[in-house]
């Protein structure tokens, strides 16, 4: 039996709006409406879903980078929502972060081994020579020399900057590493370096990631399992190669099916998306999907679907998910 | 019928580091109607293409060669005839739609804008008119909406509304760099799919510069594949797609991750960088990167070889590349 | 290739017209300003009055004032006060505006709204005004309006560094430092303040420059440097009188502030651009 690395248990995160008026009755978004997953050690757990979808939120919560409302966020077994910031110091070793932007992640006016070196102020003191060790020793493990520990993040390009901040984020030997879109900026031939890199790496170490990502093929090649986000919720999980081979909610195969191919041929017979993301600010009875749904019908507008198994550790929270996956498989 | 004839095109850009080669020799030959996808990684010059087209380049740049537009050579345009010939003939549409639209001003009355001054509608007919084009780019409700201001629509909406106004003087040539980078996928679907519909219907001619393979071989008819300031490859779409050649293609595609792929295949990853324009490397600009560079490839540009009629290849070691189609190229 | 950004920084500073130009009027004053303590080529302080609206001269290279006072000596000696008190003023302003807006910046919520509530209500007041009146409660006198003066430049500093201030902590290298488990104070010192030192680097130059101004003013109404010790201020106030009879008397300490003014200005629009993080980062 695997080590749970990360459990979160209904996540809950409502942002509140500025009020109307003074007696206007609050208004929220949505951002998170109980999200539950656990992720085993060594694993890779992918989030997809669209912009505004709660992603991000989800990474930020996991992190303890802002309050949570409601759930639990445990880290090897350690409860990190309603902990002080102070509290969490000793802990943050186990969990670390990788952003989108290779841009805007590293302090302009730190040196790469001063970033680098960042994530151990939350460690006992270590020596300047230990200290040091340690960045050239992450450093040569992302595929930079230990001489560009004394340069500045802009003699680097995109893809080296995004290896500095993985570089930053594996120098306390994290359990967990959280990845917020990490290739999204980078250009493909880099991308797929930086890919390869974060296999390699967890194949070496043994880091768990969570990883989120818009790229549904990015995450395909990544993760061992996928949750499929939509509204604040997570509207599908499973292993990849089901999830991927058989979709079991509508949303999903719309997404996969909105990725353009590269092959010659074109035009493929699919159902196309209509409409926006809408309803983050309200709470209302039904799918969150109801108005994009190509399935929808009454049962829709009163029942919200819950996730339920529909084939061994696969789940899905549609009326129809059962009818999906038979016709898919 | 020739509407777009790019020959040997060079742009130079002078920078505090010295003269970078933003696009060298470059050709492009676009028939009335006909889709042309450029792709490349991000200073590849495909943008500073565009804006050559467009006449937008900025002002640290020089050009030599022709770009001829029905004949007529746009490089020796004054900025003046430029500006009529921006509005009716050729238009833009940017990667990000809310810095392309000015926040001060309702959609209405931007769309309104051009369509008085370049078509002298009177306002209430450019009014009605932009309330047809709105309808046109499929903004539901437009009565209401044109008199919305930018940041009251959504990502896809904006681009909508920039759709709308490339569209509002029915030019002959559409420009697009990176329409749809800045948006989710579902709604990049939708906002390709709506630019295909546009352009078949209008009979326009098509640009669409992107970075992504797939976008580029769903929305195109034939394709131009950049590497450092030059076409490396160009030909149909489904014969390229069909033939990967170039071993920077062949790199390109291998390295994009794909759907269906699954996860026991290793990404193939093209070593190094772009390279930098200023110090350009001599002779094939991929040599150093290049699995199949030989000691003739650092020494001289290589020729631009016809595979067939309607695919051309720069690469010295054409048989090579050829053998290792589908191969493993760089392990 | 060994750190182009330091390497370039000389030749950036040399390259922008306004900072030459400014910096060179700067450090002509600064050096005005060191030889006056030691030596000046006239009288300051003492009354000649036979030498009273002497014209120009090799002795009196810009004549001597009403109580036959070297005007180019007083000039010089002015200088002395005029960069006190901008520097005074100025770090008074600088130090406790900064920290007011990181603290702010910091904390956000009701503190930052507290601070900044603060603020905005003693910026509503003009500056020369609530200088007059803080000189009226706490008496005329040098010391005294310099505290004005650097009272008044406590909101300005504390807005623009809790303005910049916010920006950098909506970027993600901050969100990278707090997932490190850095503090909020050891966050502030080590990216925030770097990050916008240069924007208030060249506030204060342009602070230094109004504090000048306003030290003038001051002195002109008679509420700052007291006699006998030369103020450009006082110099125009006492020529004022003077004005249709020897009217170069107010012109050329009008000239000394102006010139003082510009100087400071050019030197913080040149300050600006060779500070932009945007040049310093293209590569």
């Amino acid at each position: 039996m695997n080590k749970t690395v990360l459990k979160v248990t209904d996540l809950v995160r409502h942002y509140p709006l500025p009020k109307e008026s003074l007696l206007a009755p609050p208004r929220f978004v949505y951002a998170l409406n109980g999200v539950s997953f656990t992720v085993e050690e060594g694993k890779s757990f992918g989030i997809v879903g669209e912009s505004g979808c709660g992603k991000s939120t989800l990474a930020r919560n996991v992190m303890a980078l802002e309050d949570t409302d409601a759930g639990s966020v445990q880290i090897l077994g350690n409860e990190v929502v309603g902990k002080t910031f102070n509290e969490l110091r000793p802990l943050r070793q186990h969990f670390q972060m990788v952003f989108q932007d290779p841009y805007g992640s590293l302090d302009p006016h730190h040196t790469v081994g001063r970033i680098i070196a960042e994530p151990l102020a939350a460690l006992e003191p270590l020596s300047r020579q230990e200290r040091e060790d340690r960045v050239k020793e992450v450093l040569s493990s992302v595929g930079l020399k230990p001489t560009d520990m004394s340069k500045y993040p802009h003699e680097f390009s995109g893809g080296q900057r995004q290896r500095i901040a993985i570089a930053r984020a594996l120098i306390t030997r994290p359990a967990l590493i959280v990845a917020d879109e990490p290739v999204s900026a980078l250009d493909v031939s880099v991308q797929a370096q930086v890919l390869n890199l974060l296999r390699d790496l967890q194949d070496t170490h043994g880091v768990t990631y969570m990883f989120i990502s818009h790229d549904l093929a990015v995450v395909e090649y990544l993760c061992d399992e996928v949750a499929v986000m939509y509204l604040g919720s997570i509207v599908e999980k499973g292993k990849t190669e089901d999830l991927f081979a058989r979709p079991a909610h509508p949303y999903t195969r719309i997404l996969l099916d909105a990725v353009p191919q590269p092959a010659s041929g074109k035009k493929r017979d699919r159902i196309r998306l209509t409409g926006n993301v809408t309803g983050q600010t309200e709470k209302r009875s039904g799918c969150a999907f109801q108005d994009r749904c190509p399935m929808v019908d009454d049962r829709c507008k009163r029942e919200t679907p819950t996730l339920k198994e529909v084939e061994d550790s696969h789940l899905a929270a549609c009326h129809f998910s059962r009818e999906l996956v038979e016709k898919a498989g | 019928m020739t509407l777009l004839d790019v020959r040997n095109l060079n742009i130079t850009l002078q920078t505090a580091m010295g003269e970078a080669r933003a696009v060298r020799d470059l050709n492009i030959t676009l028939k009335k109607g006909e889709t042309l996808g450029i792709v490349g990684e991000s200073g590849c010059g495909k943008s500073m293409t565009a804006l050559a087209l467009m006449g937008l380049l900025p002002e640290n740049a020089t050009t030599s060669g022709e770009l001829l537009l029905s004949g007529e050579d746009l490089l020796e345009k004054s900025e003046k005839e430029m500006c009529t010939i921006r509005g009716n003939r050729m238009a833009m549409i940017f990667q990000e739609p809310m810095t392309s639209l000015n926040p001060v001003h309702t959609v209405g009355r931007q769309i309104m804008e051009p369509l008085r001054l370049h078509r002298g509608l009177s306002k209430k007919e450019a009014f009605e008119e932009a309330k047809r084009l709105l309808d046109r780019v499929g903004i539901p409700n437009p009565s209401e909406r044109i008199r919305n201001h930018p940041h009251q629509l959504s990502g896809g909406q904006r681009q909508r509304v920039m759709i709308a106004l490339a569209l509002s003087c029915s030019p002959d040539i559409l420009i697009a760099d990176e329409p749809t980078t800045a948006l989710d996928v579902t709604i990049q679907d939708q906002i390709l799919e709506l630019i295909q519909t546009l352009v078949d219907e209008e009979g326009m001619s098509l640009v669409l510069i992107s970075h992504d393979l797939g976008v580029i071989a769903e929305n195109t008819q034939k394709v131009m594949v950049m590497y450092g300031g030059t076409a490396v490859e160009t030909g149909s779409t489904d014969r390229i797609f069909d033939e990967l050649t170039h071993p920077y293609t062949q790199g390109l595609f291998a390295a994009m991750p794909k759907i269906g792929m699954g996860r026991n295949r290793r990404l193939t990853t093209i070593p190094g960088t772009v390279p930098d324009l200023i110090n350009l490397p001599k002779g094939c600009t991929f040599t150093d990167r290049c699995p199949l560079a030989s000691e003739k490839c650092g020494g001289a540009v290589p020729a631009r070889s016809q595979m067939n009629e309607s695919h051309t290849v720069m690469c010295h070691h054409l048989d090579k590349a050829i053998k290792a189609r589908g191969g493993e190229l760089y392990q | 290739m060994s750190n182009p950004a330091s390497q370039s920084f000389a030749s950036r500073c040399l390259k922008s017209r306004s900072f030459v130009v400014g910096g060179t009027i700067t450090l002509i004053l600064l050096c005005c300003a060191i030889v006056s303590l030691f030596w000046t080529p006239g009288e300051v302080y003492n009354i000649v009055i036979t030498d009273r609206f002497k014209a120009p001269s090799a002795d009196h290279w810009l004549g001597t004032d009403q109580f036959g006072r070297d005007v180019f000596s007083m000039l010089m000696t002015g200088t002395q006060n005029s960069i006190t008190v901008g520097v005074v003023a100025v770090s008074i302003g600088l130090f406790a505006g900064v920290s007011l807006g990181l603290y702010a910046s910091a904390k956000r919520g009701w503190t930052e709204e507290l601070i900044m509530r603060f603020s905005d209500f003693s910026f509503a007041f003009p500056a020369i005004l609530s200088a007059i009146m803080i000189t009226a409660i706490l008496g005329p006198g040098g010391v005294n309006s310099i505290i004005a003066i650097g009272i008044y430049n406590v909101p300005v500093f504390a807005r623009l560094t809790r303005g910049s201030a916010n920006s950098i902590w909506a970027r993600e290298y901050v969100m990278a430092a707090r997932a490190a488990g850095k503090g909020k104070f050891r966050i502030t010192i080590e990216h925030i303040l770097p990050n916008i030192l240069s924007i208030i680097v060249v506030q204060a130059t342009i602070q230094f420059a109004i504090a000048i101004l306003a030290e003038a003013a001051l002195s002109y109404l008679g509420l700052g440097t007291q006699p006998p010790h030369p103020s450009w201020g006082r110099m125009l106030n006492e020529a004022q009188t003077l004005m249709f009879l020897q009217p170069m008397q107010a012109v050329y300490p009008g000239a000394a502030i102006a010139l003082a003014v510009f100087g400071l200005n050019l030197l913080g629009d040149g300050l600006r651009d060779v500070l932009d993080p945007r040049l310093s980062r293209k590569r």
